[in-house]
């Protein structure tokens, strides 16, 4: 029998599955799946203080367009007394999600303003959830801003939260940093428990028909799987914080090899929500086999085996190998 | 105790007494009173409980007949109900009135009384409706004030139980109903005093039960009906002691004191005037105002109007009385005199010859005069000035009888003359008027200013709202008096201390600073700064501010709410200034008590929105300024015209007073006889009310007609020319080589009417041709509309000049042809963005020049036909679409009716003709009878047959040529269009609609389906779809849309189609084509995108897309030729739906709505809908797959 246990942000884990931040979370009933299948904690999906703001503006404006313009119609709509606008139909899932589930709960959270991220992070913190991850991109389009600037905003923001909250705070980060140990070692002085490695974005598409750019979403492949894992293999050791992988992960392989890197856990959700959430059993079933085919004890044991400190040739990550995949092909 | 005070209008008062009392509350919209089934609804929505611990069940009927039946029914079984109406509504519940008061049942209908539509329909309030239930055995219990609402509408409740007879509790439409006024609200223990259990049990016991069964509403002959009607006698005649009674009951606990028959002025007044409802007010501050300074007049406010008691009435009347003027707020044609006129005439006769009335010591008259006299009527000012005319006419020897008071009347010579400057108000009393647009928030704002000194401060307050009957760009003028004594001045505002222009547009249009006292305030948002902006004013306003002394502040509050997110809404900006500069309330205070009224109001709608109007109030006193006003008028800018100097006669004459809201001075020899007036007069009426216009590209455009197709406002058009043209044409014109093989080497231009346009921006949203090397710009963009204003202008007047194409050259069949064709409806004044009147301006295209209307009330017949102009328009033949509205209620059946004239006309033309053939030719006759007139063509032909015939016959003697040629016109083929939303379609004239469309008769019906009544303020109908929250579906609809289409598609033979402009503007084309060439009854059901769904216009062709993508609303057309020919007449025009339906709602706010107040049930409500769309895809398609037997086979 394999120890499967792992420990990410100083919560103890049955296994290294987690359920990333996904629509996946929106129902207790799904999350209550999720911790049967064998899910060891549950990344509910964003806090988007951009969007509670935007709501309540827009209801507010659709609400005014029509009220006291005609002397017919001094209102379009009935007064249905409160809206749910601000944050606290999220923090009231959380509160549920806390109560109907063993499994340890990390909130997400994405901010606009300062006071927005503070104001929200503690009264998730109040919720009693185990942890918060912060959901923070700052896609820099203004040609005044340097890196170090935005870097910066990331670190003041990280020192703020950390500053006002106690629980684990972990920082889902972008891959887009010119210096990515640094940044990251930064973050962790800054006060990140763990780093998430890496948020995945909506890429504007553009419809060639009617000539306008789309929002676009594609669920990952195992194919992003080496992106993150390059750089928590770079990570590992390196700095002090627990690392997730986040992004490509779809098989037990993929598990396996996040580990290795110096994942303390892969975090899934495209699989999914595409070949449903019984994949997690199968998951959990085709580490626990491989591992004892290939003799391995504990998940701990092989987290950064092969990372790059552990490897035999730590170049190997560093190169960007181009040669050699060339010379792969013609041989 | 310590006095709730509260500052709410006359009908939040009324329902509120209504809901605390009642436990059944059938409803049914209509202004001014859907506001009181409004609040009932939410109040019950939000489990809001009446005296005895329960929710009133609240219930939307199809109709007010409907909701009458209901009544009745509800109370036949013994249950406390009550209903809300007005007008029509009240007119359609009068057969069971008489039902209910012969049967001696308890109940409170309670009416904001407003007139009946006769040359006119009009919303607003006189006593016309109230009068026509004079005879129903109801009684009519009058309030002048929205206290009185309040109170009267409790004695009312408690009287009806005692005495058995069902009361009709009325105020006066808009002026008390909407009237905003600080009250003392009454406590549950206060009417649980009022009311006796004993009765409301005595009440249930009386209901029908079928444990203890009887029988009523027999039928009965003529040898016991009259003697058992004469049984209810004594109720009636014990009915007013009883309200007496409980008025005297409410004094005793409540402190206020009303009597059958109020006096207010000197006891020894020898002028009364007699009143009833809002005008008592007036007319009786105005006696009390004289009497102090030793007028001996009196008034008498009528309360108790049915039963009338002579008695009580005998003695309220001074014994000093010498001449007497009864008002009447009513008409009636024809009569001896108005109601109220002939009550008094009555009782005072009566009195004498029994010896019960009291002046009968003056020898030389021992009667006093009695005079009768009409005023207000559809809410017509009536003013201290004009009751001091009446005490003055009544204390000359020969007073004018049968008299009119506040208008001019120099037809029949009837009104009265009064010094229009004399006023009464309190100098204590501070008086404010602002100017703003229904949109700025600027009404809103002021309801929260009364609010807040009404229920945060010792001062009492007051607020009266003036909206002009645009949808879009409505100006609103707010009437706002706040003062330490209750306030009782049902009146407008003539002299204020404060004035407030919240647009600068305004000034050029309108003479602003005419209600401005002497050294008042005058506050303008301006874009403008405090050095600059003396320059830009016109003249006029120059002069009256250095005139009056103003003292002159401006903000950009444009400026501020582009700073702070707040749009266009510039209301808490205006509003904090407002408080910073009239002194009302201490400035920090002020400002304190906005930001608390902030919160408290939007408050629920997030913190967002609280923090956005707080950043504005900071913002605001920043950027106040006092201009310094020099001393002399300098300015080379003057106010304009309202209408330009080319306009026809009337149009400058008559209608341009009206569109500069100087309308109240017209005379009586002004208007038509019989309501008839001149279409095609909207062009008149450049209302500038948008500060951006589109503007065309020609490189870029492929010339496809999309954006003239979708414009509400048919402001933009295009046209085919003659290239000889272009040598004329104005500085700036475009054109580039048309498109067309039909018509080579022509030029094409899209042309935009700057004034009319109202900014939507859908021509926009719909181009499809983008710049290839910048795709943000189209073939159509929005630019600011001030700088170009004048040359686009120009373009405009030189573009209409232009020849409209030779309709007989066009197959309408493309989208590409039909925009070639000129929109006989234009301008209107529907909201920016409308999604109904794209509909109408291409029907208007298509068959415009024969075609003629029947609009059911609502939105389409208010901006298709409220004064001052009319956006059905004329061909340069003269000709164009006629157009009348009757009623809500019976537009299938008026359409029909117009039918049935053209028919019968028709055959009858057909019949005469054939007997003038020796006159005029055979070879015209067998042309004319049979004429094809499938085509423009045809119909052109036969248009020229036509006119040879009546010129043949000019000078013919023949008795049935006379004839024939009075008719002639008719030989052209005609369409009839029955016009209407879908309140009138699916629930108040579905009876009609059903029976015409069963008829056969060809007519073609269009229904605009907003999918709830829009006009009324957004009140469900049966055809708003589940999951839609709606007023009296404020939990979200429950139940599904009816399928309309469906229903008339079983009958077989009629042509059916369901189309969304927005989705596929061919299909409707097609549809519109095929319903008119269709020879039988035909129905189309639009998707309209309104401002009632909650969302900005400018997406509403995107959400017709989704709607049909996601099923919501299938496209099709079921054509009963298609059957005959032996092929299934259903085709469906739209594909198996690709999208959730929640993809199209959730963009809405009438959905968005629920899951933010019941996630559970939003999302449950959502399951079903998406049930619903996929089931009706599926019957949709089975139903187009069925094999049909054609006519032969058959």
């Amino acid at each position: 029998m394999v120890e499967l246990s792992t420990s990410y942000l100083g919560l103890s884990l049955k296994n290294p599955l987690v359920a990333a931040a996904s629509p996946l979370s929106q129902k207790v009933s799904t999350v209550q799946a999720l911790e049967q299948k064998g899910v060891a904690a549950i990344v509910v999906y964003s806090l988007f203080e951009e969007q509670i703001t935007l709501e309540s503006l827009k209801l507010h404006e659709d609400l005014m367009r029509t009220s006291d313009t005609f002397a017919e119609a001094h209102t379009g709509f009935p007064d249905l007394g409160l809206y749910r606008m601000g944050p606290e139909p999220y923090l009231d899932h959380l509160r549920a999600l806390k109560k109907s589930v063993e499994i340890p709960v990390i909130a997400s959270l994405n901010g606009v303003t300062s006071g927005g991220w503070i104001e929200y992070a503690q009264k998730i913190e109040q919720t009693g959830v185990d942890a918060l991850e912060l959901n923070i991109y700052y896609l820099a389009t203004d040609v005044e801003i340097n890196a170090t600037q935005l870097e910066d905003t990331y670190l003041e923001l990280v020192t703020n939260i950390r500053q006002r909250v106690r629980f684990p705070l972990a920082v889902k980060m972008s891959p887009f940093f010119t210096s990515l140990p640094n940044f990251a070692k930064r973050l962790t002085q800054a006060g990140a428990n763990g780093l998430v490695l890496f948020n995945r974005f909506y890429q504007p598409d553009f419809d060639l028909e009617n000539l306008e750019v789309v929002p676009h979403l594609v669920l990952s492949n195992s194919e992003e799987l080496r992106l993150p894992l390059r750089w928590i293999a770079i990570l590992f050791g390196k700095i002090k914080a627990d690392l997730a992988l986040t992004s490509g992960v779809h098989s037990a392989e993929d598990m396996l090899k996040s580990l290795m890197a110096g994942a303390s856990v892969t975090m899934v959700a495209s699989e999914f929500l595409q070949n449903g959430i019984d994949q997690a059993t199968r998951f959990l079933d085709d580490l626990q086999s491989w591992m004892e085919a290939h003799e391995y004890s504990s998940v701990k044991q092989m987290i950064g085996s092969m990372s790059q400190q552990a490897v035999a040739d730590p170049a190997t990550f560093e190169r960007v190998n181009y040669m050699k995949v060339l010379s792969t092909y013609t041989m | 105790m310590k006095k709730n005070m509260i500052t709410i209008d006359g009908n939040e008062a009324t329902a509120y007494i209504a809901h605390k009392l009642s436990e059944v509350i059938a409803i049914y919209p209509i202004t001014p009173s859907s506001n009181m089934g409004e609040f009932a609804d939410e109040w019950s929505a939000l489990k809001r409980k009446n005296l005895w611990g329960t929710v009133p069940l609240v219930i939307e009927m199809q109709s007010e007949g409907g909701a009458a039946g209901a009544v009745h029914g509800a109370l036949q079984t013994g249950s406390l109900t009550t209903t809300f109406t007005a007008s029509q509504g009240l007119l359609l519940m009068i057969p069971n009135m008489f039902k209910i008061a012969g049967e001696l049942t308890s109940t409170v209908f309670h009416v904001s009384a407003r007139a009946v539509a006769t040359h006119a329909l009009s919303i607003f309030g006189d006593h016309s409706d109230v009068m026509a239930t004079r005879s129903t055995g109801f009684a009519l219990l009058s309030s002048c004030s929205v206290q009185e609402a309040h109170d009267l509408a409790t004695i009312a409740h408690a009287a009806t139980l005692e005495s058995r007879v069902p009361f009709l509790h009325f105020f006066d439409g808009f002026r008390t109903s909407h009237e905003v006024n600080k009250i003392e609200q009454l406590t549950d223990e206060q009417l649980r005093a009022m009311i006796d259990d004993n009765l409301v049990h005595a009440h249930r016991a009386r209901g029908l039960s079928p444990d203890h069964p009887v029988l009523r509403g027999s039928a009965q002959n003529p040898d016991v009906f009259f003697q058992a009607r004469e049984t209810v006698n004594p109720f009636y005649a014990a009915c007013p002691d009883i309200v007496q009674k409980t008025m005297d009951k409410f004094a005793s606990i409540v402190g206020r004191s009303y009597h059958l028959f109020d006096y207010v002025g000197s006891p020894d007044a020898d002028r009364v005037i007699i009143i009833m409802g809002s005008g008592a007010e007036t007319a009786g501050e105005t006696a009390a105002y004289l009497s102090e300074r030793g007028e001996k007049v009196g008034v008498i406010k009528v309360r108790l109007y049915r039963p009338f008691s002579v008695k009580h009435f005998l003695k309220t009347l001074p014994p000093t009385v010498k001449s007497i003027a009864v008002l009447d707020r009513t008409k009636e044609p024809g009569a001896a005199g108005e109601p109220l006129y002939q009550d008094i005439v009555t009782a005072i006769n009566e009195g004498l010859a029994e010896g019960s009335a009291p002046y009968n010591q003056f020898a030389n008259r021992p009667y006093p005069r009695v005079i009768g006299g009409r005023y207000g009527l559809s809410s017509k000012e009536f003013t201290p000035a004009m009751v001091k005319g009446v005490f003055d006419e009544l204390a000359k020897l020969e007073p004018k009888n049968h008299f009119t008071i506040g208008i001019v009347d120099d037809v029949s010579h009837t009104s009265l003359d009064y010094d229009h400057n004399f006023h009464i108000e309190a100098p204590e009393t501070v008086r404010a008027v602002f100017w703003g647009l229904g949109s700025d928030g600027t009404v809103g704002a002021n309801k929260n200013s009364i609010k807040i000194i009404g229920e945060e401060t010792d001062n009492y307050a007051q607020g009266y709202f003036f909206y002009d009957s645009k949808k879009s760009g409505t100006v609103t003028l707010s009437h706002l008096r706040f003062g330490p004594k209750p306030i009782r001045a049902p009146y407008l505002i003539g002299s204020a201390n404060f004035v407030a222009c919240h647009q600068f547009s305004f000034l050029e249009r309108y003479d602003v600073t005419k209600y401005a006292a002497p050294g008042a305030v005058f506050l303008l948002n301006s874009i403008y700064g405090p050095d600059e902006v003396w320059d830009k004013l016109p003249i006029e306003t120059q002069q009256a501010i250095i005139d009056k002394k103003l003292k002159f502040y401006i903000i950009n509050a444009y400026e501020v709410a582009k700073n702070t997110g707040m749009g266009g809404r510039i209301n808490t900006i205006m509003q904090t200034c407002f408080f910073a500069i009239s002194g009302v309330l201490p400035r920090e205070q002020a400002i304190a008590e906005i930001k608390h009224a902030i919160e408290k109001t939007y408050g629920k709608r997030g913190e967002a929105v609280v923090k956005q109007n707080f950043a504005a109030v900071d913002q605001s006193i920043a950027n106040l300024h006092e201009v310094k006003v020099p001393q002399k008028a300098s300015s080379t800018i003057t106010r304009q015209l309202p209408i330009p100097e080319e306009a026809p006669k009337y149009v400058k004459d008559v209608l341009a007073s009206i569109i500069k809201l100087d309308g109240d001075n017209l005379p009586v020899s002004a208007f038509p006889v019989d309501g008839t007036f001149p279409t095609a007069t909207t062009q008149f009426e450049k209302r500038n009310i948008t500060l951006e216009i589109p503007v065309w590209e020609p490189d870029l455009c492929i010339q496809c007609g999309k954006c003239s197709f979708v414009c509400p406002h048919a402001v933009i058009r295009e046209k085919l020319y003659d290239p000889s043209y272009l040598d004329k044409a104005p500085e700036g014109w475009l054109a580039v080589d048309g498109k067309w093989k039909e018509f080579p080497n022509t030029k094409y231009t899209i042309a935009v009417a700057p004034e009319d346009c109202t900014g939507c921006g859908l021509c926009v949203e719909v181009c499809p041709a983008k710049d290839k090397t910048q795709t943000g710009r189209k073939a159509i963009n929005m630019a600011s509309q001030p700088p170009i204003r004048k040359r686009e202008a120009i373009k405009w007047d030189y573009f209409l000049s232009l020849p409209e194409v030779d309709r007989t050259m066009v197959s309408p069949k493309s989208v590409k042809n039909s925009q070639l064709l000129q929109p006989l409806f234009e301008f209107s004044g529907a909201c920016a963005g409308c999604g109904e009147t794209p509909y109408i301006k291409l029907l208007t295209q298509l068959f415009g020049d024969r075609i003629v209307i029947a609009n059911a009330t609502g939105c389409s017949s208010i901006y298709g036909g409220n004064l001052p102009t009319s956006p059905y328009a004329k061909n340069k033949e003269g000709r164009g679409p006629a157009w009348s509205n009757s009623l809500f209620e019976d537009n299938a059946e008026f359409g029909l009716g117009m039918r049935l004239t053209i028919d019968k006309q028709q055959e009858l033309a057909r019949e005469f003709l054939v007997q003038v053939a020796s006159e005029v030719g055979q070879e015209l006759v067998d042309g004319i009878l049979n004429a094809d007139q499938t085509t423009e063509a045809g119909i052109k032909a036969q248009r020229e047959r036509v006119a040879l015939l009546k010129q043949s016959l000019e000078k013919s003697n023949n008795p049935i040529a006379k004839n024939l040629v009075s008719i002639a016109d008719v030989l052209v083929r005609k369409s009839v269009w029955i016009l209407g939303g879908d309140g009138w379609a699916y629930d108040i004239g579905y009876g009609g609609l059903d029976h015409v469309l069963a008829s056969g008769r060809n007519v073609n019906v269009l229904v605009l389906d907003t999918e709830v009544y829009s006009n009324t303020g957004g009140q469900a109908s049966k055809s708003t779809p589940r999951a839609a929250v709606a007023k009296f579906a404020a939990q979200g609809k429950a139940i599904p849309k009816k399928d309309l289409g469906m229903i008339a598609m079983a009958y077989g033979y009629v042509y059916v189609a369901r189309v969304a402009f927005g989705a596929s503007d061919q299909q409707t084309l097609n549809a519109f084509l095929e319903a008119d060439a269709y020879d039988g009854p035909s129905i189309i059901i639009a998707y309209s995108h309104c401002a009632m769904h909650g969302y900005d216009l400018i997406k509403g062709l995107d959400q017709q897309k989704l709607a049909v993508q996601s099923g919501a609303w299938p496209l099709y057309r079921f054509n009963p030729t298609l059957a005959s020919e032996g092929k299934n007449p259903l085709i469906i025009d739209s594909k198996e739906p690709t999208i959730p339906v929640q993809q199209y709602a959730y963009n809405e706010s009438r959905y968005r709505m629920l899951l933010k107040s019941d996630e559970q049930r939003a999302e449950a409500l959502m399951k079903l809908a998406e049930k619903d769309a996929r089931n009706r895809w599926n019957l949709y398609r089975q139903m187009a797959a069925m094999i049909y037997e054609g006519d032969e086979k058959g």
